[in-house]
């Protein structure tokens, strides 16, 4: 597959001298998924901004196989959008309308594509109908899904977002989720940054773990059964994960740990389907042991 | 939070509502025109020029309480005029005060100018209640940007009127929890603390700012707002703006 974001041994420090990125490296294929997770202060929101040019540190990135400074901004912004986390920082036009139409209209489209664009935005992100809506009349949910039509109704082939989930409900949590799906489903690359693990499995095809520098890259089976690399990313696997580690203390025999519930029910089913329609778990001297090691890998004391 | 800085009555549906924001905007900045230029001592022309505005609210169907209690934010700038225009001027002395050290002497033109500027400024403040409160603010900026406002200070409203109620939720939260957290203390120290919290109001603005530009930037802003212009001037909006400053111009010069 061809290479749509190449970075090359990029460093940026902010003035003042925080060090923010050392050295990052990455390669993002069309139509993959990423995460770039990292505890806070990682660098994440720094990296991101420099997708389209906002921030320019040494090294050098191409987008669609060119040096993003050969780029003109109205050219990149056509390629790349990028959902901020703050939604009232995205959302700064006096109505919903008006600021999803803000992309397109700087794209100089005509009042007919920008008006449908809109609209098809809107519904994309469930949000039809608040086109005359105040953005503080909005909840946060809102305003994060209207941020993201911001940049759908530019449709761009890649999209960036920065902590999508972030102090979310669970209801706006799963939209979001969703709308994110689709966005895979229909070909787009889409990179997202976070430190939510539970988001990653479901929506990522590879991982890079970022804390200034590229410390990992991999499926998200690969980081996050790697404890040693979580323990140094300060970072933990999904709570399901841990449930069937804690599960395999009292003898329930998986070979591999899911990341997800949809992994997990299969695997149950497959485990009890092979062991003859149930399965066994049972309490031995060493449970005990096994339990308080475990607790001890993922620094649980 | 909640907050009372929206424009409650810009969605009523009323005439003055649906008249095109262009028009309104210059309709009623020439009203004030011609209400500022009329002598003070033409008390008669004022009463007249109320009863126009005041029709032109009734149609409106915004309640009046709510337009009262707006106008009476012209109190505070009046009072200075107020206390000061009767003695200030010369000419024949209606009444006359002793201080000790200085002799205040009413007179009859003061008293006359100072029902002038009064009546002059509250009709102004009418006329700016009736656009503010008709119109939806998005429209009001648009009708401002199409009537060839400096940009600058278009976009300066705009973000003012979306911004506003941000800035006002954060103060609220960060005097929160100032209040949470200070049972005692002085009054000095309350009132240091409010220093405090401007200072870091201001530091969290320009951070935001800067984080809006970014934005703006990822979105292709390459100095001004373009936004869909949707206006059509109606056969009604001829019809309001002929009527609406004929009366005015009948009541000024006749």
């Amino acid at each position: 597959m061809e290479e749509i974001i190449s970075i090359k041994n990029l460093s940026y420090g902010y003035p003042g001298g925080t060090v923010a990125l050392n050295d990052v490296s990455l390669d993002i294929l069309r139509g993959e998924s990423i995460a770039l997770l990292g505890p806070n202060g990682a660098g994440k929101s720094t990296l991101l901004l420099h997708l389209n040019g906002v921030l320019s540190g040494k090294g050098s990135i191409e987008v669609f196989g060119r040096n993003i400074r050969e780029k003109k901004r109205s050219e990149l912004i056509k390629e790349i959008g990028v959902v901020f986390q703050h939604p009232d920082d995205q959302l700064f036009m006096p109505t919903i309308f008006d600021d999803v139409a803000f992309g397109p209209i700087n794209m100089g489209l005509d009042r007919g594509e920008v008006e449908r664009r809109v609209s098809s935005a809107l519904e994309k992100v469930g949000l039809s109908g608040y086109e005359n809506r105040y953005p503080h009349q909005l909840s946060l949910g809102e305003k994060k899904k209207a941020a993201l039509a911001t940049i759908l109704s530019m449709d761009p082939e890649i999209i960036v977002l920065d902590e999508p989930t972030a102090n979310l409900d669970p209801k706006s949590r799963r939209d979001l989720v969703g709308v994110m799906r689709d966005l895979k489903e229909r070909g787009k690359t889409v990179i997202i940054s976070t430190h939510d693990v539970s988001l990653v499995p479901g929506l990522a095809d590879r991982v890079y773990v970022l804390d200034r520098k590229i410390i990992a890259e991999g499926t998200p089976k690969e980081i996050f059964l790697n404890t040693e690399l979580l323990k140094k990313a300060n970072l933990e696997i999904p709570p399901i994960t841990y449930l069937f580690e804690v599960l395999s203390c009292f003898g329930y025999n998986c070979s591999s740990l899911p990341l997800s519930m949809d992994e997990a029910v299969k695997y149950l089913t497959d485990s009890i389907e092979t062991e003859g329609g149930h399965i066994h778990l049972h309490l031995h001297e060493h449970t005990h042991e096994d339990l308080r090691r475990l607790k001890e890998k993922y620094g649980h004391h | 939070m909640q907050h009372d800085l929206s424009n409650k009555y810009g969605d009523v549906k009323s005439i003055i509502h649906g008249i095109d924001p262009r028009i309104k905007t210059l309709s009623l900045i020439f009203f004030i025109f011609l209400v500022v230029s009329t002598p003070a001592d033409e008390g008669s022309r004022f009463s007249t020029y109320f009863l126009l505005i005041s029709s032109v609210v009734i149609l409106s169907r915004v309640p009046l309480s709510f337009v009262f209690r707006r106008s009476l934010t012209v109190i505070p700038f009046v009072l200075l005029v107020f206390l000061s225009l009767p003695f200030i001027q010369g000419g024949e002395v209606m009444a006359s005060y002793d201080l000790r050290f200085l002799q205040l002497n009413v007179t009859h033109r003061g008293l006359e100018t100072l029902i002038g500027v009064f009546a002059k400024s509250y009709l102004s403040v009418l006329s700016m209640i009736v656009l503010t409160s008709t119109t939806p603010f998005p429209r009001l900026i648009r009708g401002f940007e199409s009537l060839k406002m400096p940009k600058i200070m278009v976009l300066t409203i705009s973000f003012m009127c979306r911004y506003m109620t941000v800035l006002v939720d954060e103060t609220m939260r960060m005097k929160r929890a100032r209040d949470l957290r200070s049972s005692g203390g002085n009054r000095r120290w309350h009132i240091e603390t409010v220093g405090d919290i401007i200072g870091n109001l201001f530091i969290r603005s320009y951070g935001r700012g800067e984080r809006i530009y970014n934005a703006m930037l990822s979105r292709g802003f390459t100095g001004s707002i373009k936004t869909l212009d949707d206006f059509k001037i109606r056969a009604l909006d001829g019809i309001f703006a002929a009527f609406f400053i004929a009366a005015a111009v009948v009541v000024r010069f006749i």
